[in-house]
Formats: C-alpha cells, structure tokens, sequence
C-alpha cells in the first residue's frame, strides 16, 4: 500500500462540536439509579425485598393450608411434599406461617418506618429552618430522649398498652423518629444558608414554602436511605419484643414469635420450626441492608466505601 | 474542662428525673391495681393493707414525692409480686452477672471490632478486606437469638465443647459473650474501616511516612488515635444495645442475670420490678454516656469544652 501525502488531511477546528455535551444530561434520579444499577449487590437486595413483598402476599394463599389451624396427628412433621417448611407442635403448616408472619413483620417495619419519617421530616424541618432559640430547645428535647434506653422504653410502653400489632407500631416509632429527626435537622441547617435559599427568600416565598420545595427534594435522598436502615431496625425490635414475650398474641404469628416457638427445638431436634423464621429474618434483615448501603452510595457518590 | 463536666452532669441528673416521672407516670396509668390477676379480686381487709403497705392507698402526687424520696436513698422499692423480695435484692444478684457478662462482650466486641476494620482497610479491595465486609454485613443481619442458637446447637449439643445453661466457670460466659458482641463487631467493624481509609489518605500519615517512621507506629499512633474518635461516640449506644440485647441472650442461655428479673417482672406485670430496672438501667446508661463523652474529650483534645455544640 502506498502511502501518499494528500491522504493527509488537516483536522478542521469546528467551535461548535468542541463545545457540544457529549454526553446526555442525567436528572438526579437517573444518576442515582445509573450508579445503584451497577450495585449488583444493592440490587440483589432489591430484588430479594420484592420477591418477600410477593410471597408474603401469595404465599399463605397457594400451601393449601390454614395458618392457624391444628391438627394433633400431623405435628412436628419435617418438609415433605404436603408441608413444604414442615408443621409446629400443633401440626399448622410452618410454610404457610412464615409468610403468614412476613405479612406481619414486613407491615411492621414499613409502618413504623413511615411514621418516623413523618414525625422525623417534620420535627427535624422544622427545628433547623427556624434555627435559634427554638432550635435549641427542639434539641434539648431529643438529647433528652436520645439519653433513653430505647429498648427499655418501647418494653414499658408495650407493658403500659398491652401486647398487640398496634402498640408495637406506636411503641416503637415512639421512640424510632429522633435519629430521623437529627439528620433532618442537619441537613437542613447545612441547606438553608445556600444562595438558592436566600433568591427565593427575597422573592418573598415563606418558609412553609422552602423548606417543602427546596429543602425536602434536597435532603430526600437521604431521608431514602434513612427510611430503608429503619425498615430493618423495626423487624429486628419486633422479633426482639416477641421473643420476650410482647409480640402478637397467638394464633397471629410474626417472625419473631416463630423463632421464640422454635427455640426449645434446639434440643427436640425439630429444626425447621427455628430455622425459616430465623432465615427469614435473618434474610430480610441481610437484603434491607445492603440496599440502604447501596442507596447512600448512589445518592452521594462523594461518601467513601 | 470542669465547667463542661459540671453542666453535662446537671443535664445528666435532669434526663434522669424526666426518665423517673415518665416511668412512673406510666406504669400508674396501667387500669387496675396490680393485685388483681387472672380477673380474680382480693379480699377487700387484704388489698386494703397490700394497698398500705405499697403506699397506693395515697393520693398519686403523694406517692410520685414518696417514690423519689426513696430514690434518692437508692431504694427502687419492695417487689410486688413477691412481697418479702426488694428491687434492690433483685439487682444486686442479678447485676453482677448481667455486668460480668456485658463487660466480657463489650471488649470482646471493641478489640476484634477495631482489630478487623484496620486489617480491613489496610488490606483495602484484598481478600481479608472482603471477608471481614462480609462478617460485617452478615453480624448486623442475623439476630443475636439466632447465633446463640446455632452456637448451643453446635458448640455445646454437637460438638459438646462448651457448657450451656447454668452460670459459673469461664466457659459459660464463651457462648453468650459471642452471640451479644458479634452486633457490635460488625458495627464498629464497619465504622473502623471507613475511618481507617479516610484517614490513611490525609497528609500527616504521608509525613508521618517521609519521616521514616515505621508502618506499625504510622497506623496505631497516627491513623488508628483519629480513626476511632466517631467508634468512641457510638461506644454508648452500643453498651445500652448489649445491656439490653442481654435480655434475650439471657433467657436462652438461663443465665441468673438481670434479664431474668426483669422478663419475669414483665410476665408477673410485676410494676415495682420493671419500673426499678428501668431507672436503673437509664441510670447506667446515662452515666456512661457522661464518662463516654469526658472520654472523648481527653481522647481528643482538638474538642473544646466551652461555647455551643453545633452538629450538622
């Protein structure tokens, strides 16, 4: 091949394609889903949750068995192909209970961490935007409740209001909005003195106003990975609580109470009736967490791993 | 310094009277006397002198001053399931081993903790760095109930290698100490690791480094010191998180401890017990919190003592 000179042609400078955006502008959502898309564990995580979200609510439906009916004759049964997880000591199907009970634990962790973030956002908003004296005393209030032994708190609560799905709820977002609360506050302490806060205040818009527009849409990103740490915190009390003996009352089964049910089987040999409620847990626990890890990582890309 | 000692320990004796009224507000607003169980009424002579004998025949304010009176005194009360018993009996044999046990965990639970971050973070992307994220992430998963299972099923039923139930010899505290510290390994696991690397990147280990002086004094006096300044906030957090976690890893272990007391009080509604172990406990809690945070200070003396805490 010969090689002439007129092959080479000088590059001709355009002004206009060095300037061009190569590529494509991402909105703050698509770059938070682009960097937790290549989070294969975060992902996993998700997929897990969903797939619990969707058992718990098909699976007490296609067992073919009751959650809380008995049968002496069928007890203590292992895996078979009539009671895939085995029965309990009362011969009810332990499939058909432990996704029985994800109804139970998942509603709890969801609605508890719901509740934190209403009170959360809202008493943490509002104590950073207004800032001073009434900041300090907000403050005060929570330094106060942070000193609690939580535990202990929520145990007297549920001893107060007497065992139940309700009193867990509310005795455990009694005491669960205050971490949510200081972040909050932080964050919007941080916010609140950039320039784009101070253009809309000199626009005249009022504070109800910045904090839902422009401080919110800021912080919701962590407010995300908040809200999804809690989830799991919220399973992990309730299974605590019912191992003490202040869950859901039978015939009603959470995880935890399963896995207080199941523990005496340590000896008897029974392992099924302990281990797929402690699995389960133990698995949801495992996938909320590497979610909210991989959430902080895709809303803040700076945060070191 | 002492200024800033002074007004945490005033704060400190506050929360604590806020946590005796909100405890004992509450526990009075339980309907029904505590007598009355199973829907069974006593004997009106009887309650009348059980009523006496535990002040509730007086006026409710009258027994909120008589019940901080007897605080002040150290004295939690009589319990009321079991009259000849006292609040104060109940802690002082339960106490010591709850304390004996939470003490072994809690250091357990610091040294590997910190010990695996920094391996972890000098073995940054290596091997080691991956099995210890995965200890982490797997500790703060599975419940304590859970590894204690496991722990009875194979250490002591399979392989009988430790004793369980009971309380006694060193081996029984093996066993529980592991099921209540791996929460804590894995969070301050967690917490050293991401410190450590942060750290490691800053300027004055590089000098640190060009000074020649050796890899072992680089990370213990110049890396770890920093790095572990936010384990040392969290360190109360994590007590209160074993005291309590030791509730349940008492029950499944039968270990004579305070959890025992206190299951048994929540079970019997026995109020005086529950009641008396929680403004114990918040008592404990809040005094390490205080030393917690003198520690912090002396640990780190960029902290000053004076003028407003800002956080953000």
């Amino acid at each position: 091949m010969i090689v002439s000179d007129d092959l080479f042609v000088p590059m001709r400078k355009d002004s206009a394609s060095t300037e061009a955006i190569v590529r494509p502008q991402l909105t703050y959502w698509q770059g938070a889903w682009l960097r937790l898309r290549g989070n294969k564990l975060a992902l996993a995580g998700l997929v897990i949750i969903v797939l619990l979200g969707v058992m718990a609510a098909v699976g007490p439906l296609i067992s073919g068995h009751d959650y809380a009916k008995q049968s002496i004759i069928s007890k203590n049964k292992g895996p078979s192909d009539m009671y895939w997880f085995g029965t309990d000591e009362f011969g009810r199907d332990v499939f058909t209970r432990v996704w029985y009970g994800a109804r139970i634990s998942l509603f709890v962790g969801l609605m508890a961490a719901l509740i934190d973030f209403f009170i959360g956002v809202l008493y943490g908003g509002i104590s950073g935007y207004l800032g001073g004296r009434i900041d300090n005393l907000m403050m005060r209030f929570i330094d106060i409740l942070y000193g609690l032994p939580y535990l202990l708190v929520v145990i007297l609560l549920m001893v107060v209001m007497g065992p139940g799905l309700l009193t867990i709820i509310v005795a455990l977002s009694a005491t669960g909005w205050i971490g949510m609360a200081r972040t909050i506050r932080g964050q919007v302490l941080q916010m609140k003195n950039s320039e784009y806060v101070l253009a809309a205040k000199t626009m005249g818009a009022k504070p109800f106003y910045i904090i839902r527009k422009h401080l919110l849409p800021n912080a919701i990103g962590i407010i995300i990975v908040y809200v999804t740490l809690s989830v799991p915190n919220a399973i992990f009390s309730e299974a605590f609580l019912s191992f003490l003996g202040l869950g859901v009352q039978a015939p009603q089964a959470s995880w935890g109470v399963m896995a207080n049910d199941g523990l005496s089987t340590i000896l008897s040999g029974h392992w099924w009736r302990l281990f797929f409620p402690a699995f389960f847990i133990s698995l949801t626990m495992l996938a909320f967490n590497v979610l909210g890890d991989g959430l902080r990582d895709a809303f803040d890309p700076k945060s070191g791993r | 310094m002492l200024s800033f000692v002074f007004r945490r320990f005033i704060s400190m004796i506050v929360t604590l009277w806020l946590i005796v009224t909100l405890t004992f507000f509450l526990m009075h607003a339980v309907p029904g006397s505590p007598f009355e169980k199973d829907g069974k009424g006593l004997n009106e002579a009887v309650a009348a002198n059980l009523n006496a004998y535990y002040n509730l025949d007086k006026p409710l304010l009258v027994q909120y001053g008589l019940y901080l009176k007897q605080l002040v005194q150290f004295d939690l009360g009589p319990s009321i399931a079991n009259s000849s018993d006292s609040v104060n009996k109940m802690i002082a044999r339960g106490f010591p081993v709850s304390f004996q046990l939470g003490v072994v965990a809690i250091l357990f639970a610091i040294v590997t903790g910190i010990a695996l971050g920094v391996v972890a973070a000098l073995q940054h992307n290596r091997l080691i760095d991956y099995i210890a994220m995965i200890i982490a992430v797997v500790g703060i998963s599975i419940p304590s109930f859970v590894v204690a299972s496991l722990l009875i099923k194979y250490l002591a039923v399979e392989w009988k290698l430790l004793p369980t139930a009971t309380w006694g010899t060193w081996q029984h505290v093996v066993m529980p100490a592991l099921a209540l510290a791996l929460g804590p390994i894995a969070i301050i696991a967690r917490l050293t690791r991401t410190n450590m690397l942060e750290v490691l990147t800053q300027e004055y280990i590089e000098t640190a480094r060009a000074k020649g002086l050796s890899p072992a004094t680089i990370v213990i006096k110049h890396a770890l010191r920093n790095a572990i300044l936010p384990v040392v906030t969290l360190l109360g957090a994590l007590i209160a998180n074993v005291l309590t976690g030791s509730f349940v890893i008492e029950k499944i272990f039968a270990i004579p401890g305070m959890g025992k007391y206190f299951v048994a009080g929540i079970n019997n509604r026995d109020y005086s017990v529950i009641m008396g172990t929680t403004v114990f406990y918040s008592a404990l809690l809040i005094f390490m919190m205080f030393v917690v945070d003198v520690l912090y200070g002396i640990i780190d003396p960029r902290i000053k003592f004076h003028g407003k805490e800002s956080e953000g």
